[in-house]
């Protein structure tokens, strides 16, 4: 019966423009983070990769942005580190 | 040793205060000992809604800074043995109080009741901050509407922030005919957005408002729809299983659920 109802009725209605609308604005709200949570991250990340290589710590740019998923129906948070390598440390090789 | 519920919701005008008085209520009927704490400073309503706001003498604020003893603050509801309320100043500011304060508040009111209820301002501010700070758990209070979920889901990730896990959802104001033509959010809607457990959802009822005119909570109103579910969230809260209202009936749903609940006694 719903079935049915549902076949008759192509049009979007309005709690699916609601429900769409909030996933959206919800990707922005819980991406929001501060700055001083960004800039630990930061630390973080030129801890570990400076293990490994040498970086150009001053131009190192991360920000959350938004992409989209890989399936390409989704608009997904993501976190995009730019980090400039100086060279490569020679332990491990 | 009591526990303490902080009842929060972010946006304003959802139903903070009306779920915190139904819910004392409730709890109180169940012959549980209960202390409901207003901390909206400065914009008090739990007394109101409660019927209480004549014989208020002392505040929150006036126990805290020690003015008086807690005992001499907390007024003792009409009708129910064991339900308590300790109002909000309405001639102070937020910054009356500080989040330690409230936790040495919340842990004093442990030793003496069961259950320790804060209804918490609206916004994510100061107010916000004391109202959750001796909070073991909390309820989030929304309505299906796009700026109420989206402000729930805004302190949920407070709550978390401030290691209040696992907080459980109260979808208020709901209504089954707008939700059956799709102008309306459902609750699994809601739940699939916010991703956090429902305790309870309560339909838009206008005997709310009509007990809220009256001063006393729709939770004793053995008729009433919106009572039935602040009931059956009671139970829920004090550990119960209740299975949902169900809202999905295919024709008159008024009749159908007076008739399925209307009867039911307290």
């Amino acid at each position: 019966m719903i079935e049915l109802f549902k076949f008759f009725k192509k049009k979007e209605t309005s709690k699916d423009v609601a429900k769409e609308r909030l996933k959206l604005v919800l990707i922005h709200d819980r991406s929001n983070v501060s700055p001083q949570f960004l800039e630990m991250v930061k630390s973080e990340i030129i801890k570990v990769i400076q293990n490994y290589m040498e970086i150009d710590e001053d131009a190192l740019d991360i920000q959350l942005t938004r992409t989209n998923s890989d399936d390409g129906e989704r608009i997904v948070p993501a976190l995009v580190a730019n980090i400039p390598i100086k060279g490569m440390k020679n332990i491990g090789r | 040793m009591g526990e303490v519920i902080v009842i929060t919701s972010g946006k304003g005008g959802v139903g903070k205060t009306t779920t915190t008085a139904n819910l004392g209520t409730g709890i109180a009927m169940q012959g549980k000992k209960v202390v409901l704490i207003d901390t909206d400073i400065g914009l008090r309503n739990l007394d109101v809604v409660m019927g209480l706001e004549n014989r208020i003498v002392y505040d929150l604020v006036d126990v805290i800074e020690g003015q008086c003893r807690l005992k001499q603050a907390l007024i003792k509801d009409k009708r129910y043995d064991g339900l308590y309320l300790l109002p909000a100043p309405q001639t102070r500011d937020k910054n009356s109080v500080a989040p330690h304060q409230m936790v040495t508040l919340c842990n004093e009111l442990r030793q003496e009741f069961d259950y320790i209820l804060i209804d918490c301002p609206a916004g994510i501010e100061q107010g916000f901050k004391n109202a959750i700070a001796g909070a073991d758990r909390a309820v989030v209070v929304t309505t299906p509407e796009v700026s109420a979920v989206r402000d729930a889901d805004r302190i949920i990730g407070l709550l978390e922030a401030n290691e209040i896990r696992n907080p459980h959802l109260i979808v208020n104001r709901v209504r089954p005919d707008m939700v059956k033509r799709g102008d309306m959010m459902s609750i699994e809607d809601i739940i699939d957005i916010l991703a956090i457990g429902l305790i309870g959802v309560i339909p838009d009822d206008e005997n709310i408002i009509i007990s809220t005119n009256r001063g006393e909570p729709v939770v004793t109103d053995s008729k009433s729809l919106a009572g039935q579910a602040y009931r059956n969230i009671t139970r829920r809260i004090m550990g119960e299983e209740v299975p949902l209202m169900n809202f999905n009936t295919s024709d008159g749903f008024l009749a159908k659920m007076k008739k399925l609940f209307g009867i039911k006694p307290a």
